[in-house]
């Protein structure tokens, strides 16, 4: 069985999103995508904002958007604690741009830097948001 | 004795009493439904944070350069106190226990010489504290569970707690909630945030056993991306984000919990007594028929 699927695991502060058996899935790491299929070596990283990839069946099967977080990596397991995660296919644009926008205001409009950071975390979300609408699909 | 009047006042009052006190048992039933799967769905993401956590920080070779979130700052004067509070009363013992064990703690601690810090969320533990500790209170969190915890809050809370410590404020951080044992039973759970214990669950003989199994089995054999302390330090906040989250959410759900007790005691109480008082009524307006029927008799037997 393990030498098949990867067991791949979604979760976020609220819920266990996402549990099953996969292909291959691929995280967007801190330190660039990495791609984990049966086997890989065990590893922890950071999750940048981004979206995951997730394959069965020789295509993509879903692709989520998360807002950065963690990943945990072991022969037979992924494990992605995300910090919002939800279907790239649900994300609305008109809504993102908005937040954007609000968040670059933010951005100028304070000298606080626990706000600063704050807003710019913002900003860097929704961009990523933006760009997840845009990317073309794997095939 | 009270006239038949002033009798079916009290008994219409204790009535409507008790219809107040049977809704708000029903709307803490259901609300506690919620809470305790919420609670529960939670409890998954902190598992693995924990186990994660716990093998990052196990393979730390370098204590002393690793954050101070996880090193602490090697001292122990200053405490802050996170009390988990609710916004509202009608809920039986639920903040008097949590004020009674932050009272004893906090007085404990000025014996032992150390300053004491409180923060407080919820305005409940804010009324029952200030009168004691009044200039110890930084501030007061309100509204948190509106209408149920959200990881913002949580989040914001954390981030705050957080850039005090930055600005060495305090040294060691303990929240103190109500646990969720049962609908029926609450436990008031200290927890150090800060710094990092391993066994930050602690409660749980399992919770601890397998951190540590995931501590010593699997910290060699992992690889990091980027460094160890790198991945600490984005670790660390988030998981102090995380344990406020689940303190959050089981209080509210020992809220509820602690809620729906007291209603149903409340509403039983209610019960006994338009029990009572009806006996009472009844008896007196028997009472008013026989005098009645005995002024009448007799009137007749004078004549």
């Amino acid at each position: 069985m393990a030498d098949t699927a990867v067991q791949f695991e979604l979760v976020s502060p609220e819920q266990l999103i996402l549990s099953e058996d996969v292909e291959m899935v691929v995280v967007p790491g801190g330190e660039g995508d990495f791609g984990v299929l049966p086997g890989h070596s065990p590893m922890i990283s950071t999750v940048r904002p981004g979206v995951i990839h997730v394959f069965t069946d020789g295509g993509v099967s879903s692709r989520i958007f998360v807002a950065g977080g963690f990943a945990e990596v072991t022969e037979s397991r992924c494990t992605v604690l995300a910090e919002e995660a939800l279907s790239v296919d649900e994300i609305d644009r008109a809504e993102v741009e908005i937040d954007l926008e609000n968040a670059v205001e933010d951005l100028g409009g304070t000298d606080d830097p626990s706000e600063q950071k704050a807003a710019e975390n913002r900003a860097v979300t929704a961009r990523a948001k933006l760009a997840a609408i845009d990317a073309p699909v794997y095939q | 004795m009270p006239s038949l009047k002033e009798l079916r006042v009290r008994i219409t009052s204790v009535k409507s009493t008790q219809r107040i006190t049977s809704a708000m048992k029903m709307v803490a039933a259901a609300k506690l439904r919620r809470a305790q799967e919420q609670a529960e769905s939670a409890r998954p993401y902190a598992e693995r944070m924990e186990r994660m956590l716990g093998s990052v920080a196990a393979s730390v070779s370098d204590v002393a350069s690793a954050p101070p979130l996880l090193a602490g700052t090697g001292k122990d004067d200053v405490h802050l106190l996170v009390v988990m509070t609710t916004d509202r009363g009608l809920c039986g013992g639920f903040n008097t226990n949590i004020a009674r064990w932050t009272r004893q703690h906090v007085r404990a601690l000025v014996s032992d010489g150390k300053q004491v810090k409180l923060l407080i969320v919820g305005r409940k533990g804010q009324s029952m504290l200030r009168m004691e500790f009044g200039e110890r209170i930084i501030d007061t969190i309100e509204d948190t569970a509106k209408p149920a915890p959200t990881f913002e809050t949580a989040a914001s809370i954390a981030s705050r707690i957080t850039t005090m410590y930055d600005d060495g404020e305090f040294d060691i951080c303990t929240i103190v909630y109500n646990r969720f044992e049962s609908a029926l039973s609450q436990i008031v759970t200290p927890q150090q945030l800060i710094p990092f214990a391993q066994d930050a669950s602690g409660d749980d003989a399992n919770d601890e056993k397998a951190a540590k199994d995931a501590g010593a089995g699997a910290s060699a054999a992992y690889e990091y991306e980027p460094e160890e302390n790198e991945i600490l330090a984005e670790l660390l906040p988030r998981n102090l984000s995380i344990q406020v989250f689940r303190a959050m959410l089981e209080s509210f759900a020992s809220e509820q919990g602690a809620r729906m007790a007291a209603m149903d005691n409340a509403t039983r109480n209610a019960g006994d007594l338009i029990d009572k008082l009806t006996i009472n009524y009844n008896r007196t307006r028997q009472a008013f028929i026989t005098r009645e029927l005995i002024e009448i008799i007799s009137g007749a037997e004078a004549l």
